[in-house]
């Protein structure tokens, strides 16, 4: 909560590098009456650390993500973040498939939807206009969200994520609705969004190429266990078609297709 | 051109209208001549009689739409936002609306005479069953996605219902509200006609009784022009409210 607080220094042009925060996972479990959905979840990510959750649909992916967000509360277990057991949530932003806009807002109001402590309006249109410069629609600011296309509308969410400063990004299949070549733009821009600003960023995604293509870390997520771990160790900017990452590809793949 | 083309037609019946009356073969008893209905018009107007009933009809058509309206959309939002508000009323209202608040008239001239509470009473009932549907329906069919969205995004409740739920019903709401206009004049023409010691039907009636079928004609008119009016402008606030919709941003 304080940190937040100090991170939307009014201060004009401060970048904010190194805003990441550490996520803890203890035991955490989550059931929905009967059904369990995640047993016992033991993670913990670095600050700043690029994370991808890979697994069949129904595996509790977005059951884990929404924990994350504050959106549900785990039936057991401990979630920290930063070391926090609270208070914590508007460290975290989240994306999700849809863009999920306000279709009665322009899209400047729509980013300014990511402001949640009410603050004098210049100073909140000034921190919008420059997110959405940004994610590269500058000049947009006056347009209704339906006149966009799914690629820039996903792109004002992301706006709309970004302009709080948020300590953690988490994307439920942010790019699942795009076409390929609009998602590769997207991918690009979400990587070089999270080199400038340093947030931790935890994507799920069902397609594997694209979580080598941008994570640090890919999990696996199985019957609500973490399956596997995998660090991806290439340097960026990767290329496609990299052997290295073709590799590790097929491992997951394999794992993922077992059973 | 393509302005003048819906007019033709009209104009043709007018014409039609007026050189039938001319020739004598449409009785003036029956139905005067435009020009006959131009003059009675310009009668009434220039003796203020006219302003008078046009006044207290239209106060007494928007006092019973505030009223039957203001309570149909507050019923409408607490029942689309509580279960246990909508488990309590809904049912019951649903199965009162299905009596039709006309046959109420004889009930209702027993309850009240034939006071202004009558003709408020009967329009705000028939004014309330469609505003309170529509509100409903449009809290009900608000985008739950948008709703978590907002959640997720630390919007307190009174956000959540002002930048969400309201702008998310307002195009269900509109189409109510202009229902519920049709109503209202239908709803007011009635209880005036049947009851009433002024306004435009009591204006109707009155002339009925000396004959006057030029000026009968004329508040038959003035009933079709205030429909129209009350129309245009909720069609215009809705144009302007719902600007955001593609569906309401040409025209
Ligand atoms: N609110 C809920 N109530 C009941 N069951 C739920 C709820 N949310 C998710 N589930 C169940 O939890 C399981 C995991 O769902 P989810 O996390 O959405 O999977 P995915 O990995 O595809 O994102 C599914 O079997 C789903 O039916
Ligand atoms: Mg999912």
């Amino acid at each position: 909560m304080n940190v937040s607080v100090l991170d939307h220094t009014p201060d004009t042009n401060v970048r904010f590098s190194s805003v990441g925060a550490a996520v803890s996972l203890r035991g955490v479990t989550k059931a929905f009456g009967q059904q369990k959905v995640l047993h016992g979840i033991d993670l913990g990510i670095p600050a700043g650390q690029f994370v991808a959750i890979v697994g069949r649909s129904g595996c509790g992916k977005s059951t884990l993500l929404r924990l994350l967000a504050g959106l549900d509360q785990p039936t057991g277990g401990r979630i920290e973040i930063d070391g926090l057991e609270t208070g914590w949530r508007e460290r975290v932003r989240l994306m999700f498939q849809e863009p999920r806009l306000l279709p009665w807002q322009r899209v400047a109001a729509n980013v300014e939807v990511g402001l949640t402590h009410a603050r004098d309006g210049n100073d909140r249109r000034r921190q919008a206009i420059e997110a959405i410069e940004q994610v590269g629609l500058s000049g947009r600011e006056k347009e209704w969200p339906s006149i966009l296309s799914g690629g820039q509308k996903q792109r004002v969410a992301l706006a709309r994520a970004l302009v709080s400063h948020p300590g953690i990004l988490a994307f439920d299949e942010p790019l699942g609705a795009l076409d390929a070549l609009t998602r590769i733009e997207m991918q690009t821009l979400i990587e070089q969004v999270w080199l400038d600003k340093g947030f931790t960023a935890i994507v799920v995604t069902h397609d594997v190429t694209e979580a080598v293509a941008l994570a640090d870390r890919i999990l696996l997520l199985d019957a609500g266990r973490v399956a596997m771990d995998v660090t991806v160790d290439l340097p960026r900017p990767r290329r496609r078609g990299d052997p290295a990452a073709a590799a590790i590809e097929g491992r997951i793949l394999e794992r993922l297709l077992e059973r | 051109m393509k302005r003048v083309l819906p007019w033709i037609v009209p104009a043709g019946i007018l014409l039609v209208w007026q050189a039938l009356s001319q020739f004598g073969l449409l009785s003036g008893q029956v139905m005067p001549a435009p020009t006959a209905v131009a003059e009675a018009f310009w009668r009434v107007t220039r003796s203020g009689e006219l302003w008078r009933d046009i006044e207290i009809s239209t106060w007494r058509a928007f006092a019973g739409f505030a009223i039957g309206g203001g309570i149909g959309f507050a019923l409408g939002m607490l029942n689309g936002l509580s279960r246990l508000s909508e488990k309590l009323t809904d049912s019951t209202l649903q199965m009162v609306r299905n009596i039709p608040h006309l046959a109420l008239i004889p009930l209702v001239i027993l309850w009240f005479g034939i006071g202004e509470e009558a003709k408020l009473f009967l329009v705000a009932l028939g004014v309330f069953f469609p505003i309170y549907v529509n509100t409903l329906h449009g809290v009900r069919s608000v985008d739950r996605q948008l709703l978590e969205m907002g959640r997720a995004y630390g919007m307190s409740e009174r956000a959540i219902f002002w930048r969400v739920v309201f702008p998310g019903a307002l195009p269900s709401i509109f189409v109510g509200v202009r229902y519920g206009l049709g109503i209202m004049w239908l709803t007011l023409i009635v209880a005036e006609t049947i009851s009433a010691s002024s306004g435009i039907g009591f204006m109707a009636m009155n002339a009925r009784e000396f004959m006057m079928v030029d000026v009968v004609v004329v508040s038959i008119l003035i009933y079709a022009a205030l429909g129209k009016i009350a129309d245009s402008v909720a069609r215009l606030l809705e144009r302007t409210c719902l600007a955001w919709n593609p569906v309401y941003a040409e025209v």
